[in-house]
């Protein structure tokens, strides 16, 4: 008989137990917390929020949008290109009540923005990545900044900090924006001496820690004594650099933190502004931007400011330039004709130039003649 | 086996005994297997809760969100039920080759290599008949799987390689070559900042199960796991399986064919994955690319030792898991918790789980043999 009674004990434990969490949860909840206010914008990230790079630059600007009054952000990181992002935008609308929706990684647009924006036509969709056509849904969007602008920046930095002529840089894959960001780089620092070289290793994926080390640490081997990065989380560069004594010049978001004595400048990311336009437009309800996008001159890059080792002459070249870029409004080019690639083909004939919104530059698929590397 | 002797012994003082105490007994040595994990299910929660307090957040709030974002609503369910389709699949690619003794672990490198064969045999064959392209590309899929798990088990049986690190290594090596065909042979050159392989197109995407927001994946991953469970457990193949398993050098004095059973074993598991990948290509993504290595194949293995390598098991092990991710990103919004609270909830339940597999036959409760002799 022991055996029984154990048994009516312990089940009758279990069963309460769990009665009680049920319980407790559905009474304990609070219902309706998030449906108060104006407007619920929901923020989705692919990797961390504090990858110091790409993540943290859509994550900053998230945090500036949260002080805005009347706005509640909801935010979720590490979603992958999954049907889990669909599920995360559906679960945002559902339930947090989210009615803009920023996903912020590229490969969230098709088809899963698209989809997902197909079945909730009263939420607007804004995509970083500019890839928005007039045959995407009416509630879609996309946004995106020209950056090009501000590796060319860091490479002026470069030109004048480096000694040995040679510059790194630290790729993740040899995708048409990553390849005009290294020849960027190269023609900036070759304003300054035409013989720099910019020696590129690609590691081939967004964010594979272990491979951005070996190569930070292969280019220091060979003799690399500025570095720069197009990786979805540079940290792990600037911190290898630094620790190798080398410069570095920074991208995505602000790494000085990482390394203060060696961060010369960085090319940044200022998301502020596109989601603070979107959001007061939705506020004001009046039609949100479908293909919007900027460079330094609008107020979507941004540069890190200078670090204490960077020389007057250099900052002298950085401060015109940067100015040149802001008077020029979009029409500065450091694309020009002509031009070759590594090979020694001709890739940019003579009188041909490319500012940045230059729609050629988006299928870029050449190395410039200087830089040391191979697409494939 | 324990199982089926020791009750076939207790059958006969039992019939002498009145029909409610023989229930009874039967349901207390069945009830065994689920109150175990389910009781480690509710320790690992509270040591998870303890964690959470420390952290200042309140688990009565975090078993609320989980309840809410999991399982709460038709959206919820939907959700998890989603996000489990490709673990029963991942999951049993673990869970077969377990029950030969094996510990296969790279189903990942099935998954992707799977979604890419699927991908490259279905693009070309654009334009005939729909069941004929899903065929084609299902075989495709698990064709490709089979072999790259197959060859595992080939290398454990006929050279004496670990299955193990064999599997894991060949995981990075498939994941490189996926890399390789969607940035190179297969490459869709329209792809410009994503590589991918050619879409097949919507009309050729596999579609949702009539009145569920869930695609038909959910539908394969069950008929696999069931199917799994009769070849397991109602076959000659999976008795002569079960036997290699437990003593390899008792099977082939047996006579048994071990090396055929264990490729056989291991290609159909590889097979199983492989089938996820195309599922992944075939109604998530619409073509085949990084996106693919999700980590499903590394989910799948939790899922598999959660339930014991039983496939029936897998299936609402597989729900509990997907219920867990699905509500990750609700418990993120509502709480401000980093995504990497939901893998140390994981963690903690797997431990537990790992650790309550110690705990069989050690409780009276589930052994009615021990109650009759208290009772005399």
């Amino acid at each position: 008989m022991t055996g029984k009674l154990l048994l009516s004990r312990r089940q009758l434990l279990k069963a309460s137990a769990a009665g009680a969490a049920l319980g407790v949860g559905a009474t304990l909840w609070p219902r309706g917390a998030f449906a108060d206010t104006p407007l619920t914008v929901g923020f989705i990230y692919v990797g961390p929020k504090d990858d110091y790079g790409y993540n943290q630059s859509h994550a900053e600007a998230a945090a500036a949008v949260k002080s805005m009054p009347g706005i509640t952000v909801v935010e979720e990181e590490n979603v992958p290109e999954t049907t889990d992002v669909v599920k995360t935008m559906e679960s945002m609308i559902n339930l947090d009540g989210a009615s803009l929706i920023f996903p912020t990684s590229f490969g969230y647009f098709d088809p899963f923005m698209l989809d997902t924006a197909k079945k909730y036509p009263d939420v607007q969709f804004r995509h970083c990545g500019g890839l928005w056509t007039d045959k995407d849904p009416a509630n879609t969007g996309s946004y995106f900044g020209y950056i090009g602008l501000g590796q060319y920046l860091n490479g002026i930095v470069a030109g004048h900090m480096t000694k040995s002529k040679k510059l790194g840089f630290v790729a993740a894959k040899p995708i048409p924006q990553v390849l005009e960001n290294i020849n960027s780089f190269l023609l900036g620092a070759r304003t300054v001496d035409p013989t720099i070289t910019v020696q590129t290793i690609f590691t081939g994926e967004w964010s594979l820690a272990v491979k951005e080390a070996e190569a930070t640490n292969a280019l220091a081997d060979q003799g690399v004594d500025v570095v720069t990065m197009h990786v979805d989380s540079p940290k792990v560069v600037v911190q290898t650099a630094a620790g190798r004594g080398l410069y570095v010049c920074g991208y995505h978001a602000n790494q000085s933190a990482l390394a203060p004595d060696k961060y010369l400048t960085g090319a940044e990311w200022n998301w502020t502004k596109p989601y603070t336009d979107f959001i007061n437009a939705k506020l004001a309800g009046q039609p949100l931007g479908q293909f919007v996008r900027g460079g330094i001159p609008e107020g979507f890059v941004k540069m890190s400011p200078l670090g204490p080792a960077v020389t007057p002459e250099a900052k002298k070249q950085f401060d015109a330039t940067l100015a040149d870029i802001n008077a020029a409004k979009g029409d500065y080019a450091v694309i020009k004709g002509p031009l070759k690639d590594n090979t020694g083909k001709e890739v940019v004939p003579a009188g041909m130039v490319y500012p940045e919104t230059a729609i050629e530059l988006e299928s870029m698929d050449y190395l410039l003649d200087g830089v040391i590397g191979s697409t494939s | 086996m324990a199982d089926t002797t020791s009750s076939a012994i207790a059958v006969s003082p039992a019939l002498a005994k009145p029909r409610v105490d023989l229930l009874i007994e039967q349901l207390a040595r069945r009830s065994e297997s689920i109150a175990i994990p389910v009781g480690a299910i509710i320790v690992g929660l509270a040591i998870f809760s303890v964690f959470l307090l420390c952290l200042g957040k309140s688990p009565v709030d975090f078993l609320s969100l989980m309840y809410k974002g999991g399982f709460g609503s038709s959206f919820s369910l939907e959700n998890s039920l989603t996000r489990a389709s490709p673990l029963l699949l991942t999951a049993l690619c673990v869970a077969l080759p377990a029950r030969l003794g094996l510990v296969v672990i790279g189903g990942e490198g099935a998954v992707v290599l799977g979604g890419v064969a699927a991908a490259a045999v279905g693009v070309p064959m654009l334009g005939l008949p729909y069941v004929l392209v899903i065929g084609a590309m299902g075989i495709a899929g698990m064709a490709a799987g089979g072999v790259w798990i197959g060859i595992v088990g080939a290398l454990r049986h006929y050279r004496g390689v670990n299955e193990t690190i064999a599997s894991l290594l060949m995981a990075y090596v498939g994941i490189a070559l996926m890399n390789h065909f969607v940035e190179g042979p297969l490459r869709d050159p329209a792809s410009l900042n994503k590589p991918s392989t050619y879409p097949i197109g919507k009309d050729y995407m596999i579609g949702n199960i009539p009145g569920m927001d869930v695609h038909w994946g959910l539908v394969a991953g069950i008929v696999a796991c069931i199917a799994s469970w009769v070849l397991i457990e109602k076959t000659t193949w999976g008795f002569a399986a079960r036997i290699s398993g437990g003593n390899v050098r008792a099977a082939q004095i047996q006579g048994l064919a071990v090396g055929p059973l264990i490729v056989g074993f291991t290609a159909l598991a590889g097979a199983f994955a492989g089938l996820a990948g195309m599922i992944e290509v075939g109604a998530v993504q619409g073509d085949a690319n990084a996106s693919l290595a999700a980590g499903y194949g590394y989910t799948g293995i939790l899922v598999a030792f959660l339930a014991r390598h039983n496939p029936l098991a897998i299936m609402p092990v597989a729900l509990l898991l997907g219920g867990i991710d699905a509500a990750g990103g609700l418990v993120q919004r509502r709480m401000g918790l980093p995504d990497a609270t939901v893998l140390v909830l994981e963690g903690m339940l797997f431990i537990v789980i790992l650790f309550s597999e110690t705990l069989y036959g050690r409780f009276k409760l589930f052994n009615p043999d021990l109650w009759l002799r208290n009772r005399q």
